[in-house]
């Protein structure tokens, strides 16, 4: 006799536990494979799980086994042309073809190395891992302007609306069967001496037991099917709702001398930022302003492809930002966060200017503003201005210096780097 | 083909088409098992289970146990089968089917109807049958028990994580893992395991153990012991298990390690004829199955379809690349079984003078007979030795090749023909050993009086050294034992190679 039972709809993933385990485990290594992928990667390539590479002999478990060497004997199968007594050259890779292994291994591995996929969610999250948003408490507490209700439990008192039935209900059970217990079981001692009674023909008895019977009925009528005591109600409380929007404004230079590369390169940054941002908050959306003696306001296509030469005005992008800021992303409602990419050129007049503008208006509203420079060239005007702004703001101000791809996420995790004790 | 000739009686199949429902499945399955009875398969009862691909590899994860505590080796497993499955690279394994009572067999979804026809008449009556006749699995596993008992390692395990962390359950397990095929006794009868009784003797055990410990390592002097002058050997005799010694005599282990020591060499304990019987145990289902399946069709029950359906994957999977060839991996258990199988009922129905003369007791028997004592009584080792024949030998093209460090060149030392039968017959049956397979290790000495060092024997194997993951091991062992391991090579009475954790320095010369 055979049992048949369906389990496809039984939980899934029962290895979930053990494959975090073993993520767990060779953690370091994984994190490595994945920053590296990071910056071998396509631009648009990001959001997708990776193939990680673990040496074979580094997560191998050991047994006791034979090594090579010493006289063994194995038997193959497919003879061609071989007859007893012929001596052939050992074949490489071992005695007898590596067929001692294949025959005894349990272990399913060769020499190969361990390779195995990680999903896209587990590849974010390794790849942010030990990073943070800096400030992200600040406006959390500050973000007072919207409420919702939660539900926190029952309470026995409170408006009709809010009644809950359902455990009113099961609270006016639990006790009627709490009171009625003692009455029902008297009741039927009473009825079995009732009828006892009357088989005896025990007039008096049956009198008393009569009376004791209607005496119990009444007692038991009495009990409320519904009382105050049961009400309970749903108890809602009130609770900030921390922001959970963010606005990223990208800033770029694309003056004659950002060319195609440098832009790629501020673009792989721009990417990182907002996979970043977008792990933190519900909604976030993107602002796009490039500049050159004029700054605009422009789509993604626009600002990443378009080409433009011309001079450089830094402010005129600041300026702009700050347009768009007091138009539509009120600090209250949004978190706002700044990165700007250039090589560095700026009119030297313009510099100081850049300077006032990120002190006195923009860095009070915004969470955090980055600043990097993709040049290979020495600093010029607008990095030594801004070095004071990094000396005065360390909370909200950082600047870093990319010169070539792999630099990338090395200065991103640089920038979110999770600060000890803030 | 003679399979293919057309049935006896007339046809009327149980299903034409690919698809399966529960009901075709129960009806495949009472018509396979009714023909297995005639045939006098004796079974546990079958328990079915549909699943999904993806429970099918967390089976596969789980190296076939139902219910498995957490490890990361399993996952690292899992993740491996994963990749694997989605990239193509390979298919996932039909069945997968447990040793218990009621026998578990896994059936995937994705499967045609052929194909869980084909699993039901190779797990639920091949393996089926196999585990339940089978002495080995007789006596070193408790089919009925075996699922209880995972549940209690399971909580046991994850209870020790709860109370003393993740990471050191973790490390104690590693170690166990690392000595896993050592934590078997190999020619000593084990108890039944209970589930409940374990649960019961737990708290008994680990203060019993506890105390006796305390004995063997009791540091105040006795006087009268003292001078006598012939030194205490510990243990008395060498001892193949070293799991159950690390259990019962290492000095510093908790008594929760200790018990986790002890589950790990319980589960060892139930793989232990899995190991043994490899060739046997996929050629006797392979049989089966093939038997079944025809019987099936003889008597009109299945398609033409459906049977080339069924030999497409049954040759797939009985297929034996030749040793030159790309895809060569060793001897395949389940050719190898099958022929071996297959040729002995031949030898029973249609025998020849060769076949009297190699198998007189046999040859011209019932095959009803012969086969089931072929399955009962043997370990590939000696089922090899005892029943390949000439004849298979033959048409698989064995050849034995001996490859000594020694000498320049490797040796043909014999092939399928009338001088090398005998040779090459147990030159295979030498391979299916495990006391050769796997190196000869036991424990000989514990310094009591000293420094408590461990030393191991490994009694070498025509002269093969031990392999590059000895000094890993060592370290696992020490970590269990605490106090210094060493592990010695003795060829021919003598010492050739030493490994000790701590590092000795000077005495390792490999």
């Amino acid at each position: 006799m055979s049992y048949i039972i369906d389990r496809r709809e039984n939980a899934k993933n029962k290895s979930a536990v053990n494959r975090q385990r073993f993520l767990e485990r060779y953690k370091q290594r994984i994190k490595k494979a994945v920053s590296d992928a990071v910056n071998e990667r396509s631009i648009t390539d990001m959001e997708r799980g990776e193939e990680v590479t673990i040496p074979a002999q580094d997560i191998s478990e050991p047994v006791f086994q034979h090594g090579s060497g010493g006289r063994r004997s194995i038997v193959h199968p497919g003879n061609k042309e071989f007859i007893a007594g012929d001596r052939i050259a050992r074949p490489e890779g071992g005695a007898g073809g590596g067929s001692g292994d294949g025959e005894a291994s349990n272990s399913g591995e060769g020499s190969d190395d361990f390779v195995f996929q990680l999903t896209q969610e587990e590849f974010l999250e390794y790849l942010f891992d030990d990073l943070a948003l800096p400030n992200l408490t600040k406006r959390h507490l500050k973000g007072n302007s919207s409420f919702k209700y939660e539900h926190a439990g029952f309470t026995s008192d409170g408006v009709p609306a809010k009644l809950s039935v359902l455990r009113s209900l099961r609270q006016a059970k639990a006790r009627r069967i709490a009171l009625a217990g003692e009455p029902k079981r008297l009741l039927r001692e009473a009825r079995e001496a009732f009828d006892q009674a009357e088989l005896d023909g025990d007039e008096l008895q049956r009198r008393r037991m009569r009376d004791e019977i209607e005496r119990l009925e009444k007692r038991l009528g009495r009990i409320p099917f519904l009382d105050t005591n049961d009400l309970r109600y749903n108890l809602h409380l009130r609770k900030p709702v921390p922001t959970s929007q963010a606005v990223m404004f990208c800033l770029m230079d694309v003056s004659g001398s950002m060319d195609q590369h440098i832009k790629d390169m501020a673009k792989r940054f721009y990417l990182l930022l907002y996979m970043f941002l977008k792990r933190h908050y519900e909604r976030t959306e993107i602002v796009f302003i490039r500049h050159h003696t004029v700054a605009k306001e422009v789509d993604e296509q626009e600002f990443f492809y378009s080409r433009e030469t011309g001079g450089t005005v830094v402010s005129s992008a600041l300026k702009l930002m700050l347009e768009v800021l007091e138009d539509r992303y009120s600090p209250n409602e949004w978190n706002i966060y700044g990165a700007q990419a250039s090589d560095g050129d700026n009119w030297n007049d313009d510099s100081p200017l850049c300077r006032q503008l990120l002190e006195k208006k923009i860095l009070p509203l915004v969470q955090y503003f980055s600043y990097v420079e993709i040049t290979k060239r020495s600093h010029q005007a607008l990095w030594r201005e801004y070095e004071h702004l990094a000396e005065r703001f360390p909370e909200s101000f950082a600047q870093r210096q990319i010169t070539d791809v792999s630099d990338i996420f090395p200065v991103f995790h640089d920038l979110f780097q999770k600060k000890d004790a803030a | 083909m003679e399979i293919l000739l057309p049935g006896r009686g007339p046809r009327e199949p149980i299903s034409d088409g690919g698809d399966w429902t529960f009901e075709l499945i129960g009806r495949y399955d009472r018509e396979i098992g009714a023909i297995a009875e005639q045939f006098g398969l004796d079974t546990y009862p079958n328990q079915i289970e549909i699943i999904r691909s993806d429970q099918m590899m967390d089976a596969y994860a789980s190296i076939g146990m139902p219910i498995g505590y957490h490890h990361w080796s399993f996952g690292k497993h899992f993740v491996d089968v994963e990749r694997s499955y989605q990239r193509g690279f390979m298919g996932l394994a039909y069945e997968i089917v447990i040793n218990s009572n009621p026998c578990i067999s896994y059936l995937m979804e994705e499967n045609s109807m052929t194909m869980q026809a084909l699993v039901i008449a190779h797990a639920c009556y091949g393996h089926n049958s196999f585990f339940k006749g089978n002495y080995l699995f007789q006596t070193w596993t408790d089919a009925s028990a075996i699922v209880d008992y995972l549940l209690f390692a399971r909580n046991y395990i994850a209870s020790c994580e709860e109370r003393y962390g993740v990471q050191e359950v973790e490390m104690i397990l590693d170690s166990c893992h690392a000595l896993m095929n050592y934590g078997v006794d190999r020619y000593k009868r084990p108890y039944p395991i209970s589930a409940e009784e374990e649960k019961r003797r737990q708290a008994e055990r680990a203060e019993y153990v506890q105390r006796t410990l305390n004995d063997l390592w009791r540091t105040l002097p006795q006087a009268r012991q003292l001078d006598s002058s012939d030194e205490e050997v510990f243990p008395r005799e060498p001892q193949e298990n070293l799991l159950y010694f690390i259990e019962k005599h290492a000095p510093l282990l908790e008594p929760w390690q200790r018990e986790i020591v002890r589950i790990v060499r319980k589960v060892a304990q139930y793989f232990y004829p899995q190991r043994q019987t490899q060739v046997m145990n996929e050629g006797w289902a392979s049989f089966w199955h093939y038997t079944l399946l025809n019987e099936l069709y003889d008597r009109g029950l299945v398609t033409d379809g459906f049977m080339m359906e069924f030999l497409a994957s049954h040759t797939a999977v009985l297929f034996q690349p030749s040793f030159d060839h790309p895809a060569y991996r060793g001897i395949n258990p389940y050719a190898l079984g099958f022929a071996i199988y297959s040729d002995l009922r031949r030898v029973c129905e249609h025998p020849t003078d060769e076949d009297r003369e190699w198998f007189p007791d046999i040859a011209g028997g019932n095959w009803l007979e012969v086969l089931p004592a072929a399955m009962r009584d043997f370990k590939d080792e000696s089922f090899v030795l005892q029943f390949l024949s000439p004849r298979v030998m033959r048409e698989m093209r064995l050849f034995g090749v001996v490859d000594d460090d020694a000498e320049d060149e490797v040796l043909i030392s014999a092939i399928h023909d009338r001088g090398g039968y005998r040779e090459v017959r147990s030159l295979l049956a030498g391979q299916y050993n495990i006391g050769d397979r796997e190196p000869n290790i036991q424990v000989v000495r514990v310094d009591v009086r000293g420094d408590r060092s461990l030393t191991l024997r490994h009694a070498q194997h025509a002269r093969q050294p031990m392999g590059q993951s000895t000094d890993e091991v060592m370290r696992h062992l020490h970590r269990l034992w605490g106090f210094p391991v060493r592990l010695e090579s003795v060829w021919h009475d003598e010492v050739v190679a030493t490994t000790a954790c701590p590092a000795e320095e000077a005495q390792s010369a490999a």
